[in-house]
């Protein structure tokens, strides 16, 4: 599974930003059509957005677009500019209601057809960022396959629950523990909101670690700055790593003993034991720290 | 008309002065005795101290064609180089030329006197916008501008000779004992200033806070002046120090300096021991940031730090991260108290921090610099001087002297400006030379010259984004375009004067 730990929003109608997002160590960036670009620049935005994607064919991170909510006189307009430069995929606001999704895989798949693309080319990352959405969005993250992540939006979703957001964040804990059990459920990543300080590292180091805890897989960002401290939060320890190996190992011998359970350090290691090592080795083989073999194989053992 | 070796077109001579072509960093070598002046004795009871600026020039037989000298200690707060043209214009002089450490803009109030023929020679290079009018031929005043490590050799080899040396002096008694760290207009370190007493003809104190003999600690001592003089005011204090520069916020400049504190560690030169400068910018306080982390954690204790000196190295050498710093200028309030107050903090002579002709300058013994750049070139020649305009804007100050001392000269550079790509096929001036470069770090790539290949390597295994400058070249200007050349006329405004006095480059007028 891909990394998608830190995706960066991007103004669209920003060439200054623009330029320099294949400088930064984002696994993917945001460009953003929507509400960071005002009513008068949208089509400056879109130009700009497209040009940029076309001008790097070549990636190292994915490149998605948040286009303006469907129902807005903009979305159409958005996914005919931008669809042709390929990005990697589309950022949906407010996704309130799986049809929104589905409307969206239609017209995602009529352009694929236009394109000479397969179809399922472009992926789609819902936002939910209401109330209604966080109701819906279990439905709303199993409406398309092509789906690869499900992003929840503090800022909108707190104007729709007219209260207001702390740092500390416990108004948004329901609602966040919902739509990871939506998007784990769904079988796709979970993408935490922006955190809107960007002076305020060590503020994001707690939120991280509070959303990383809870099930989120990686988080918006509004600035380039923020990337390394969700990177690091998102980076298994050492200490982490080497338990995981050990309980790797310590599984295999069990196996080969002839048993699926086996105590390591006075601690029981049973199959959802080794499917969480599995998943800290799988990220620190992501990250580079590690050269380790985890077929499944080692994982599940020898049907 | 000769070819340098770095291929700028040379004329013999310029102004009556024959010029020596630049060949390489190393070869040219010093063919004189130290410059002298006439000793001169003073009874007990003699008065130094003269009534005016006035009177000050009057005793010094100041005559046409001459030249006077100020050091720039006090940046943009001076008010004594405008004060003393004023004055030469007063006294009906001609000719004059300016021989200070540096000219800044606030020194653009001595325009009217350029264009009455009061000045017209200035010996050091200018920040602003006299520059400016004389790159476009709007003024006529000839500049040759030199390193801070250069200006001190010609003062020594007397190949620039001061008649009068008006030494701002922010703290100063009778006899002309001074200091920079006392006074309304203190600023720290008096460096620069520090050649114009041993070599200038006359030497004058000029002092806005006359304390009673002898003024403490003493910086420049009696023995060099001649003659000491009180006014009003030095300078406005907003101006002369400015309040602590921040880290930069800018990601791509933050990137910048991780990338640059990556090569110094890469390098090996980051272990016990370690020297290093920086300069003020934020990009280079943040390398400075990162360069401190890195000591923190792999418990290093370095040597000495240099150049011009900010509060943030102040908080490392309290922190212990330094055993000294060498202050030839302080940028800031926090290095003035600090070089006031800590023995660790020592002011040294702009000759013994950066001139290539003496006996061993602390320059040698840097292991890491961090250099800025106008432009920089596929052979590693750096421009600080003019910008992609064509004008002259800037002085050199230590840039090509800490290159050629140090072990690791590092330019950190965005690799764009507005639209104009950083990296060019030939840079529009050379202030430092690509031979004494060593690494070109910019957020889009690490560019490291050949003669460094285990450091390319060392870094390609850490995973940083090394890259061939041709390559980087290409891959810059394929964003921003090429831009078409500044057109230039054939008459050269100014020399460009290596450290060692050969002639780097010229700077010719820019065709309007």
């Amino acid at each position: 599974m891909r990394l998608r730990r830190s995706l960066l929003y991007v103004p669209g109608n920003m060439p200054g930003m623009l330029q320099n997002i294949p400088v930064f160590e984002a696994d993917g960036v945001l460009i953003d059509l929507e509400d960071a670009v005002p009513l008068q620049e949208k089509d400056a935005a879109r130009l700009l957005a497209r040009n940029f994607l076309r001008f790097h064919p070549n990636r190292d991170k994915e490149m998605f677009v948040r286009i303006n909510p469907l129902d807005s006189p903009y979305a159409e307009d958005d996914l005919r500019e931008i669809l042709p430069a390929l990005p990697s995929g589309i950022r949906l606001p407010k996704a309130e209601h799986p049809e929104i999704v589905e409307r969206l895989d239609t017209m995602l798949t009529e352009q694929e057809e236009m394109l000479g693309l397969d179809i399922g080319h472009f992926t789609i990352i819902p936002s939910i960022e209401s109330a209604q959405g966080v109701l819906n969005c279990v439905e709303v993250a199993k409406a398309s396959s092509r789906i690869v992540a499900l992003a929840f939006g503090a800022e909108d979703y707190t104007a729709s629950m007219e209260i207001d957001r702390t740092k500390s964040g416990e108004e948004l804990f329901s609602a966040r523990t919902r739509v990871v059990w939506a998007a784990k459920a769904a079988g796709v990543q979970a993408i935490d909101t922006i955190f809107s300080d960007v002076n305020d590292m060590e503020a994001l180091r707690s939120e991280t670690t509070l959303i990383k805890r809870l099930g989120f897989t990686g988080k918006s960002l509004v600035n380039p700055r923020q990337i390394e401290v969700v990177h690091d939060v998102f980076r298994p320890t050492a200490d982490e790593i080497q338990n995981a190996v050990d309980v790797v190992e310590a599984i295999k011998r069990a196996r080969e003993m002839g048993t699926g359970v086996i105590s390591l350090r006075g601690k029981m290691v049973d199959a959802p034991v080794v499917t969480r090592a599995a998943r800290t080795l799988r990220t620190a083989i992501a990250f580079g720290l590690i050269d380790y073999d985890l077929s499944d194989e080692v994982i599940h053992g020898q049907k | 008309m000769a070819r340098n070796s770095l291929g700028r077109e040379i004329p013999d001579q310029w102004r009556g002065r024959i010029l020596d072509p630049y060949m390489d960093p190393w070869s040219k070598k010093p063919e004189v005795l130290r410059a002298t002046r006439p000793l001169v004795r003073r009874h007990p009871g003699d008065s130094k101290l003269l009534p005016s600026l006035r009177a000050a020039l009057e005793k010094c037989e100041l005559r046409d064609g001459m030249n006077i000298s100020t050091h720039h200690h006090l940046r943009n707060g001076d008010l004594l180089l405008n004060l003393l043209v004023k004055e030469l214009d007063a006294m009906g002089l001609k000719d004059m030329g300016i021989a200070a450490s540096s000219v800044h803009a606030v020194h653009a109030e001595i325009i009217p006197y350029i264009r009455k023929g009061v000045i017209t020679r200035i010996e050091t290079g200018v920040n602003g916008l006299i520059g400016e009018l004389v790159s476009k031929g709007e003024l006529k005043c000839d500049i040759i501008v030199r390193s801070h490590g250069g200006r001190a050799r010609s003062l020594v080899t007397g190949e620039v000779e001061v008649d009068a040396a008006f030494i701002a002096a922010p703290c100063c008694d009778l006899t002309g004992n001074m200091n920079g760290v006392l006074g309304p207009s203190a600023c720290g370190s008096l460096g620069y200033a520090y050649t114009d007493a041993r070599y200038a003809k006359k030497v004058i104190a000029v002092t806005d806070n006359l304390v009673p003999f002898p003024a403490a600690p003493i910086s420049i001592s009696q023995s060099d002046v001649d003659y000491v003089v009180q006014i009003e005011s030095l300078g406005d204090p907003k101006k002369i120090v400015s309040t602590t520069t921040r880290i930069t916020r800018d990601p791509a400049g933050l990137l910048i300096a991780k990338y640059a504190s990556e090569v110094i560690e890469a390098s090996g030169l980051l272990k016990d021991g370690f020297s290093f400068q920086t300069g003020s910018g934020g990009t280079s306080l943040a390398v400075a940031d990162n360069v401190r982390r890195k000591m923190s954690e792999g418990k290093i204790k370095g040597s000495f730090g240099c150049g011009g000196i900010t509060g943030y190295f102040v908080d490392m050498l309290e922190a212990g991260f330094f055993e000294t710093l060498f202050d030839v200028q302080c940028f800031d309030l926090r290095a003035v108290e600090s070089i006031r107050k800590n023995a660790g903090h020592r002011e040294i002579s702009a000759d013994l921090y950066a001139s290539p002709f003496n006996r061993g300058c602390v320059a040698n013994m840097l292991d890491a610099v961090i250099l800025g750049a106008t432009e920089v070139d596929v052979n590693f020649n750096v421009n600080v001087n003019t910008e992609s305009s064509g004008y002259l804007l800037h002085n050199t100050g230590g840039h090509c002297d800490v290159a050629a001392g140090a072990k690791l000269a590092i330019v950190v550079a965005p690799s764009m400006r507005g639209r104009l790509p950083i990296v060019r096929d030939s840079v529009t001036t050379v202030t430092t030379p690509g031979e004494t470069v060593d690494v070109i770090v910019t957020e889009r790539g690490i560019c490291v010259a050949d003669k460094h290949e285990d450091l390319k390597k060392e870094l390609r295994r850490r995973n940083l984004p090394v890259k061939d400058i041709h390559q980087f070249h290409e891959e810059i200007t394929r964003i921003t375009g090429k831009p078409r050349p500044v057109e230039f006329e054939d008459d050269i405004v100014a020399l460009i004067e290596y450290r060692d006095g050969s002639i780097i480059d010229v700077v010719r007028r820019v065709k309007e």
